[in-house]
């Protein structure tokens, strides 16, 4: 057993019980009675704000509705008919800016309708009281191999299923569930959540998933073109923006998405080493979990490093508050410029910059940090491109979500156009699956 | 600070707030401590005649309608009057009386519709010194089954044959309590006042039933397996019961005869409310038992705040004072025309005015693309609806239009002059205006 003032990345800087404490559920589930409560706050709007808002466009009001009647089945089966993954949206939407951004009580009070922890209570409910809601079409003899099994591809795959067609789902790791499984905050897919929900989603049957297979490890885009009638990519951006920052090749400088993932996957959080010191580099939601948890795990300083200023930060403000009131320093218009240390980070050395016009420069002034944990988290990249066109480093697609080769449809964050939301990875899995439908079955 | 103290047929109270008859008032224990809580008055819970007491269910004997958030909007009960004997209840009643004589105390009374049962009972109240008594005409449950209660308060007759008899072997002030499961509560009022009644007191409960239990297929409250119907109070049943005082209060025969009124009053706004329609004091039952006595606290210190700025002094000052404006309908002036006006300062986009008018009235708010909602005017027949379910208070308003502009849904001019149905053209029995 450590303490959170040992130097180094160690492990064990806090006792189990603590450990448990820290990673329970950011929110905890409504009861029944407070579901009711909340849900009668909706006003039912007409052609509703938050419906608009919502890129896999639930029928809010409609479900708060049934909630509010008693009936959070009903309710959950008008969200799972716009986003199979509305379980996991639930835990990880930053409402804040979408649904809940515009609800007309938010406008009204400064206090919304609380859209998502609603949408949880319904999903919660039937996932635990019955099976599979859907049943899939007669059997229409298509076949597609959907690649990734994440949001994009989850949502894809039960769509195509539902129709009637066969899908055989490709993932590279062993699990399902993308980042959903890998990527997020612990606190956020509690009692192994992300999995449940994939078996669940594949209970629709007609999913074959196979796993340990990506493009470039086992697949090849143009004999999958070959072999199925369709294929649907929702890869992920698998690579990671490397620290350009001098020294930044030294011990103690990781992936944030490495280190999430770790966490994830780790059967018991008291192996998990972590510094005393972390700095995390960037600004978005990786760099938010990362810290967070570096925090949960007992490190005893954290600090987000961002190069640009607060506004510019794509981790909502709910989210830089919910790093702050965890303890997480927040430091804005820094930028890396070494990592100091003999063999091992010791120090970050950071200067601070100026926008200008949207233009971004170092001012030459700089700051050190204690840093024996650094993580990076500016950004991830398509790891391979399978001779697709590109725009903006992902893969090109049409708003039906057509890519430049025919039979070949991508969605999620592999995607161009979206915004690296996995609400966005379910709405675009969806209409491609439509659009995919519609093609084969004329 | 105003005076709340009430003169009520000579039956001075602290304030105008009584305890109603019904379980609170049940018991010594219970109007002790309703009297410590500060209520004016108290309606005895019913008393039944000498002899074996009545008995009640043992399974429940309460359904409730709820609103958001559990709040009790309406209560129904079978209970039946009280199930102590009478001896107890009137030893009970004179020691309280004796204690708090600055306090109304009334006895509610139900005995049967026999002369000879009513001559028995009353000089054993009076016996109490209580302050008046109340007739029990209108529980609409059990006791109406064994000719009692609302089975007395729907046959005129009945009414003023009893409460002859009451003013006949009782020299206090008798008020007669109407049921309100009748068509047209004037007619027991009118007979009540012919009976010689020095007040009337409404309304009772409203039969109903409340809820089905949709597992055991039966109403609730449900006894072993079975239910009945229940008399329906709270908040709910207030604009029934207020229409039904202001009959009375307005009527050419029973006009001035003084009411206490009940149902539904919750906060001293109801409670003013009911009083501006003629109810020299008013009864409260559902609100203590959902909240407890010391609701009237609120009621007291809401009703002298309001009096103040009103400036009233006491509360005959404004007793009666809405009388005048309840008519009839084809009293109403025709010439007054109002559009709705939507402030768009507070309005929050909801869309309701819009889903509202659009799917269930004149199609006179239109929406623009950027989610701003207008009334149209050459639509709108100032109907209200969208006030009503808009639900940001004062955002929608109805505004006057001025004699002399044009309507620009008729395209008639507003005429300066009062008009109603009486003299309007399209009425078959119109009157020429002379």
């Amino acid at each position: 057993m450590s303490s959170p003032y040992a130097p180094g990345i160690v492990p064990g800087r806090l006792p189990p019980e603590t450990l448990a404490e820290n990673f329970l559920d950011l929110h905890p589930p409504l009861d029944p009675h407070e579901a009711h409560v909340a849900a009668d706050r909706c006003y039912f709007c007409h052609d509703a704000p938050c419906v608009t808002a919502c890129p896999t466009g639930i029928d809010i009001p409609l479900f708060i509705r049934q909630i509010a009647t008693g009936t959070p089945e009903a309710a959950a089966r008008t969200i799972f008919e716009s986003n199979i993954l509305g379980g996991m949206c639930a835990r990880v939407c930053p409402t804040e800016e979408l649904c809940e951004e515009v609800c007309v009580r938010e406008v009204a009070e400064g206090r919304p309708v609380e859209i998502g922890r609603l949408q949880r209570h319904a999903t919660d409910t039937m996932m635990a009281r019955q099976g599979h809601p859907f049943e899939r079409a007669p059997a229409t003899g298509k076949r597609i191999a959907v690649v990734g099994a994440g949001p994009a591809g989850l949502s894809c795959a039960h769509r195509l299923a539902m129709k009637g067609h066969d899908v055989t789902l490709y993932e590279a790791k062993p699990k399902p569930g993308g980042l959903n499984e890998y990527g997020i905050a612990a606190y956020k897919s509690t009692e192994d959540f992300a999995a449940r929900e994939a078996e669940w989603i594949m209970g629709i049957g007609g999913i074959e998933l196979v796993t340990g297979r990506a493009l470039g490890q086992g697949l090849d885009l143009e004999a999958l073109r070959h072999e199925y009638d369709a294929v649907f990519l929702g890869v992920g951006l698998g690579g990671v923006n490397a620290l350009t920052a001098e020294g930044g090749d030294k011990g103690g400088v990781v992936d944030a998405v490495r280190f999430i993932e770790e966490l994830r996957q780790a059967p018991d959080r008291g192996t998990l080493p972590v510094g005393r010191n972390v700095v995390v580099i960037g600004g978005g939601m990786t760099a938010v979990d990362a810290a967070i948890q570096s925090r949960l795990l007992g490190a005893d300083n954290v600090t987000i490093a961002y190069r640009r200023s607060r506004e510019r930060m794509a981790a909502s403000r709910y989210e830089q508050d919910l790093a702050a009131s965890k303890g997480v320093r927040l430091m804005f218009n820094v930028q890396p410029k070494a990592v100091h240390g003999n063999g091992a980070a010791q120090e970050i050395e950071l200067e601070i910059t100026e926008e200008r016009d949207g233009a971004l420069t170092g001012t030459g002034e700089t700051i050190r940090l204690p840093a024996d944990h650094v993580m990076r988290a500016i950004g991830q990249t398509l790891v391979t491109d399978a001779g697709l066109e590109l725009a903006g480093g992902k893969i090109s697609v049409d708003r039906s979500l057509r890519t430049s080769l025919s039979k070949v449809w991508a969605g999620g964050d592999c995607a161009s156009g979206g915004d690296d939301l996995t609400v966005t990875a379910v709405a675009q899995g969806r209409d491609a699956a439509e659009d995919i439908h519609r093609m084969l079955m004329g | 600070m105003a005076d709340l103290t009430t003169d009520f047929l000579g039956i001075r109270s602290p304030n105008p707030f009584w305890l109603a008859s019904a379980p609170p008032t049940d018991k010594e224990y219970n109007v002790r401590r309703a009297f410590e809580a500060g209520w004016g008055g108290v309606v005895w819970k019913t008393l039944g005649a000498e002899g074996p007491p009545v008995v009640n269910v043992n399974g429940p004997r309460y359904g409730v309608i709820h609103g958001a958030d559990r709040r009790v909007l309406g209560i129904n009960n079978i209970e039946l009057i009280t199930d102590r004997p009478l001896e107890v209840n009137l030893e009970e009643m004179a020691r309280v009386k004796a204690d708090y004589p600055d306090r109304a105390l009334i006895a509610s009374i139900m005995v049967p519709c026999e002369e000879e049962a009513w001559k028995a009972i009353l000089p054993r109240v009076a016996e109490t010194n209580a302050d008046g008594i109340e007739l029990n005409f209108g529980c609409p449950h059990g006791m109406a089954e064994r000719g009692m209660g609302s089975a007395v308060g729907q046959v005129p007759e009945y009414i003023e044959m009893v409460t002859r008899w009451c003013k006949q072997y009782y020299d206090r002030p008798v008020i007669v309590k109407l049921t309100p499961n009748i068509t047209d509560i004037r007619g027991p009022a009118r007979a009540a006042r012919n009976g010689g009644a020095d007040a009337v007191s409404l309304i009772n409960t409203i039969n109903s039933i409340t809820s089905v239990d949709l597992d055991a297929m039966a109403p609730q409250p449900t006894i072993d397996g079975k239910g009945t119907h229940g008399g329906y109070c709270g908040p709910a049943v207030k604009p029934i019961a207020m229409n039904m005082v202001a009959e009375i209060a307005r009527d050419a025969q029973t006009r001035g005869l003084p009411i206490s009124g009940i149902g539904g009053i919750t906060t001293w706004r109801d409670a003013a409310e009911f009083m501006a329609l003629g109810c020299g004091n008013v009864q409260v039952c559902t609100a203590a038992m959902t909240y407890g006595f010391r609701v009237v606290q609120e009621m007291i210190s809401g009703l002298s705040q309001w009096m103040d700025e009103k400036g009233y002094r006491s509360t005959s000052d404004f007793v009666g004072m809405a009388v005048p404006n309840v008519t009839d309908w084809q009293y109403l002036n025709l010439n007054y025309v109002t559009k709705a006006r939507i402030d768009q300062d507070k309005c929050i986009s909801c869309g309701r005015c819009y889903a509202a008018c659009e799917d269930t009235s004149h199609q006179a708010i239109a929406m623009s693309p950027e989610r701003v909602f207008t009334v149209k005017d050459d639509e709108c027949v100032a109907c209200n609806l969208c006030v009503d379910v808009c639900p940001v208070e004062d955002c929608i308003t109805m505004e006057e239009l001025a004699a002399g502009t044009v309507d620009p849904r008729t395209g008639r001019i507003v005429p300066a002059e009062y008009g109603n149905w009486t003299t309007h053209p399209n009425n078959p029995a119109a009157v020429a205006a002379e």
